[in-house]
């Protein structure tokens, strides 16, 4: 057996300084390039899409594509400090009922009721699990898991928010293509804002929190009110993807609130690959449309991701976005031994 | 009096409901989010045995107990083995698992009247002034037997004795010879089948539903937060006062607010003191 | 100032369950002192360390630090009042390049009183700060990972780490701990040029031999206890000194 093996796979960095994470002279159109495209495609493909795909139904699903990328990149935000949250849905169902409800009870129209739930519910969220932080492990996930369903819980059998009905007939968007595209900007915004913000100094101290709080601890920082920051963060930008949803759908009900919502995310992070935002959106762009595809399935389209989701975990630990990453800008070949 | 007799049945199921997790969690430090679906599987199981393949009822319950032990079993050694360590990844996969559970059965459409385990004894007794049925009583017995046990296996038994070791030290459990992964994949197993039992007991007082899954989950995760996850004074304390509050709170404002009850437990535990009633995760400052 | 007190520790006690780990230590500690603090493993010296640096809360005891008490203070507080501390264990961020290991303690709000720093200035100083403990600037060293460093140089991480927090106390735990020789006499006379530049230190180290060459007040806990307290030929020919490290006369 042992001389069958003449060859052994080669990796190898392209040959183009750019790649470094400090500034290099930028020489060559074609270095430039190798720059640029990987953050034009995606750019360029969330900005024209909708415009080929059109407002019909699969307009629609660019929109929802877009609310759950928001949510995934939430997510994944949240992850960078270390802190897992399985309640996404806590997020995004306060975004949309603030946003509902003040838009059913008071009329308020939606240029307010959006910002609106997007601070107010980031602020209800932020009290509801900060106390959480001071304990460590799982406790940050069990209380963001059970908190949803709780509310779930209170809506359905208090009858308070609308009950069991939910909210109907709030105010829409003026059109389809202003929805769409304030989701698409945001979401662009979010995907290269956090990617940003991870490289700066505020990044590294995150960064240092999920690694080793005591360190960044005995470094002179309050690693509680750095967690607070980027749960305040998250929060907003889940709240503001239920809120955008709630008008879109002009209802909220206790579907905000759904699992679903927690679990849909959470599958396109861990599809794409956590830690580096890209991948949580593209992960949401292969399963959301891939679930309207499957709408005929139903209930079982639950089961179906979190099928996804074990089996990404378990065979694909590092997400498609690593492994294209590491494609573009290493090349492999094989050499004689 | 009716107050007495319902509040102690209802902390007595809520602490049923919390045990397997509990269990598990502390020994090895896994939270079981399937433990919802485990309970929902092992009463379904025991459904389907009895009346579609027509095998008495013990039989067909500890088959159900044993079925659901293994595959909590071989969810270990087949998904978390390969996760374990990255606490994102467990909390992540049993959870995922939850869902496939019990979202495909519901959508098998094991929901609704028909579905119903039978009681152990049928019947009822006059308490004071109130009817309790045997069930309600057996249940009692059966989960302070039950605590009793778990409390003799942990601390007399050899396989009790190598769980409490890891969950105090795993390293020196294993440099010790204590196969940490073999206890951790028997903690989830033993949790399981705990989950199962406590479905088989609580569960003949209605009918089933899916939905009980993740209902379940809420109860577990409620004890385990408000009373301190691993420890089991603390699961016996939270699942006082949540049992008191909900069924005071039922019969003096209305059913509907047990919820609530849940919910500013919880909500106040954490604002004063996170780690729950008895936890010690505060105090477990790592000798850095 | 030279005689000022900085640290007061007050019948400092603390429990793990039934273990007493630090057992009614008091001592002060003057401006520009180098204290080494010794004793046999399981001594309580870390215990002591951490207890001063709020990372354990004390059972029982007080602690001042320039007559302000800190005994309840959280680990970051005490930090930004300028007590850095490096830890027994390496510790370190390692999937991040080694210089940026140091933008922590350099966005601290202390250390951005002190001296401002934008975004990009802060490498700058990182990279400074390492190339003093032996991180060349111009190597590929400050930019790995610091996972993939060496434990030596993870080591002087940790001390460049506590520096960039510009202490006044610095308490070093076990640093020379795994070193080789010439890493430990490469970075010994960086401590002693910091003292005499007036850093107030505290030394854990069982090396004693270094330790004697720098410091010039020993503390040995014995059990928890302080069993002696002077100057290190003193402290050391104590008779309960030498029987904590050597055992009693009648076991031999």
């Amino acid at each position: 057996m042992a001389e069958a093996i003449k060859y052994r796979k080669e990796r190898i960095d392209r040959g183009i300084k750019a790649r470094s994470d400090t500034i290099y002279m930028l020489s060559s159109y074609r270095e430039l390039l190798y720059i640029l495209f990987p953050r034009v495609l995606p750019i360029s493909f969330l900005l024209l899409s909708p415009i080929f795909i059109g407002g019909g139904y699969w307009g629609k699903v660019i929109f929802y594509s877009c609310t759950f990328a928001l949510l995934a990149l939430s997510w994944d935000l949240l992850a960078s400090v270390g802190l897992i949250s399985l309640g996404q849905a806590l997020f995004f169902g306060v975004g949309s009922y603030v946003a509902g409800g003040f838009n059913f009870y008071f009329k308020w129209p939606l240029f307010l009721t959006i910002p609106l739930a997007t601070f107010g519910g980031a602020l209800i969220c932020t009290f509801l699990l900060v106390p959480v932080l001071r304990l460590r492990g799982v406790y940050f996930s069990m209380v963001t898991l059970i908190l949803p369903l709780l509310f779930d819980h209170l809506i359905e059998t208090l009858e308070i928010l609308g009950g069991t009905h939910g909210l109907l007939s709030l105010s829409p968007f003026p059109s389809h293509w202003m929805a769409v595209y304030i989701a698409v900007v945001s979401v662009i915004l979010c995907l290269f804002g956090f990617r940003r913000l991870l490289h700066e100094d505020y990044g590294f101290v995150l960064r240092g929190i999920r690694e080793d709080d005591r360190v960044v601890m005995a470094g002179g920082i309050n690693i509680y009110w750095y967690k607070a920051q980027t749960i305040f963060i998250a929060a907003m930008v889940g709240c503001f993807a239920g809120a955008l949803m709630t008008h879109y759908y002009q209802f909220v009900g206790r579907s905000a609130f759904a699992l679903d919502n927690t679990i849909l995310p959470l599958a396109g992070v861990v599809l794409g690959g956590s830690g580096n935002f890209a991948g949580s959106v593209l992960g949401t762009f292969i399963l959301v449309p891939l679930s309207e595809a499957l709408r005929a399935l139903g209930g079982l389209r639950m089961a179906l991701y979190s099928l996804i989701l074990i089996i990404a975990l378990a065979t694909l630990p590092e997400g498609i976005f690593h492994y294209l990453e590491r494609k573009y800008h290493q090349f492999e070949r094989m050499v004689s031994i | 009096m009716e107050i007495i007799i319902y509040g102690i049945t209802n902390s007595v199921t809520l602490v049923l409901m919390t045990l397997g997790f509990s269990l598990t969690f502390g020994i090895s430090g896994l939270a079981n989010f399937a433990h919802g679906a485990f309970y929902l599987l092992g009463g379904i199981l025991t459904w389907v045995f009895m009346n579609e393949l027509g095998i008495p009822y013990l039989l067909s319950a500890l088959l159900s107990i044993f079925i659901v032990g293994l595959f909590g079993f071989f969810l270990y050694w087949g998904l978390m083995l390969r996760l374990r360590g990255l606490a994102i990844n467990e909390v992540i996969a049993t959870l995922a698992t939850a869902v496939v559970i019990i979202e495909v059965l519901r959508y098998l459409g094991f929901s609704g009247f028909t579905y119903v385990l039978p009681e152990f004894i049928k019947g009822s007794i006059q308490i004071g002034k109130s009817w309790v049925d045997y069930q309600r009583i057996l249940l009692v017995a059966i989960g302070i037997a039950l605590i009793i046990f778990l409390f003799l296996f942990t601390h007399r038994t050899k396989i009790g004795l190598s769980f409490r070791a890891i969950s105090q030290n795993e390293r020196t459990a294993i440099s010790l010879g204590i196969d940490s992964d073999w206890t951790a994949a028997l903690s989830l197993s033993f949790g399981s089948a705990l989950a199962v039992i406590a479905g088989l007991v609580i569960l003949p007082l209605g009918s089933i539903d899916t939905q009980i899954g993740y209902d379940i989950l809420i109860s577990a995760l409620a004890v385990g937060i408000v009373g301190g996850l691993e420890s089991v004074p603390g699961i016996l304390v939270a699942s006082l006062i949540l049992g008191f509050g909900q069924i005071v709170v039922a019969t003096f404002i209305k059913a509907q607010w047990q919820t609530v009850v849940t919910l500013a437990a919880i909500v106040v535990i954490l604002a004063v003191k996170p780690s729950g009633i008895f936890g010690k995760y505060k105090e477990l400052e790592e000798r850095v | 100032m030279a005689d000022e007190v900085i640290l007061k520790v007050e019948n400092l006690t603390k429990r793990f369950g039934g273990i007493i780990a630090v057992d009614q230590v008091s001592f002060e500690l003057k401006q520009g002192e180098f204290l080494g603090l010794i004793g046999p493993n399981g001594s309580g010296k870390t215990t002591l360390i951490n207890l001063i640096t709020g990372f354990v809360k004390p059972t029982s005891g007080r602690i001042y630090y320039r007559n302000m008490e800190i005994t309840h203070c959280p680990p970051y507080q005490i930090a930004c009042l300028g007590i850095a501390r490096s830890f027994q264990m390496v510790r370190a961020f390692h999937k991040i390049p080694a210089y940026k290991n140091l933008i922590v303690p350099l966005y601290s709000p202390r250390v951005r009183k002190l001296s401002g720093g934008k975004y990009g200035e802060r490498d700058d100083m990182a990279i400074d700060l390492l190339d003093d403990f032996g991180f060349e600037r111009d190597s590929f060293v400050p930019y790995k990972p610091a996972g993939s460093l060496p434990h030596g140089y993870l080591k002087r991480l940790d001390l460049a780490r506590c520096m960039a927090l510009r202490p006044e106390l610095l308490i070093l735990d076990e640093l020379f701990s795994g070193m080789t020789m010439s890493e430990v006499s490469a970075t010994l006379p960086l401590i002693e040029k910091f003292n005499r530049e007036g850093l107030t230190i505290i030394m854990v180290e069982h090396r004693l031999k270094e330790l004697f060459r720098v410091a010039n007040r020993v503390i040995v806990l014995n059990f928890g206890r302080k069993i002696a307290d002077g100057p290190p030929r003193e402290a050391m020919s104590q008779k309960e000194v030498q029987r904590a490290y050597l055992g009693t006369e009648t076991e031999g």
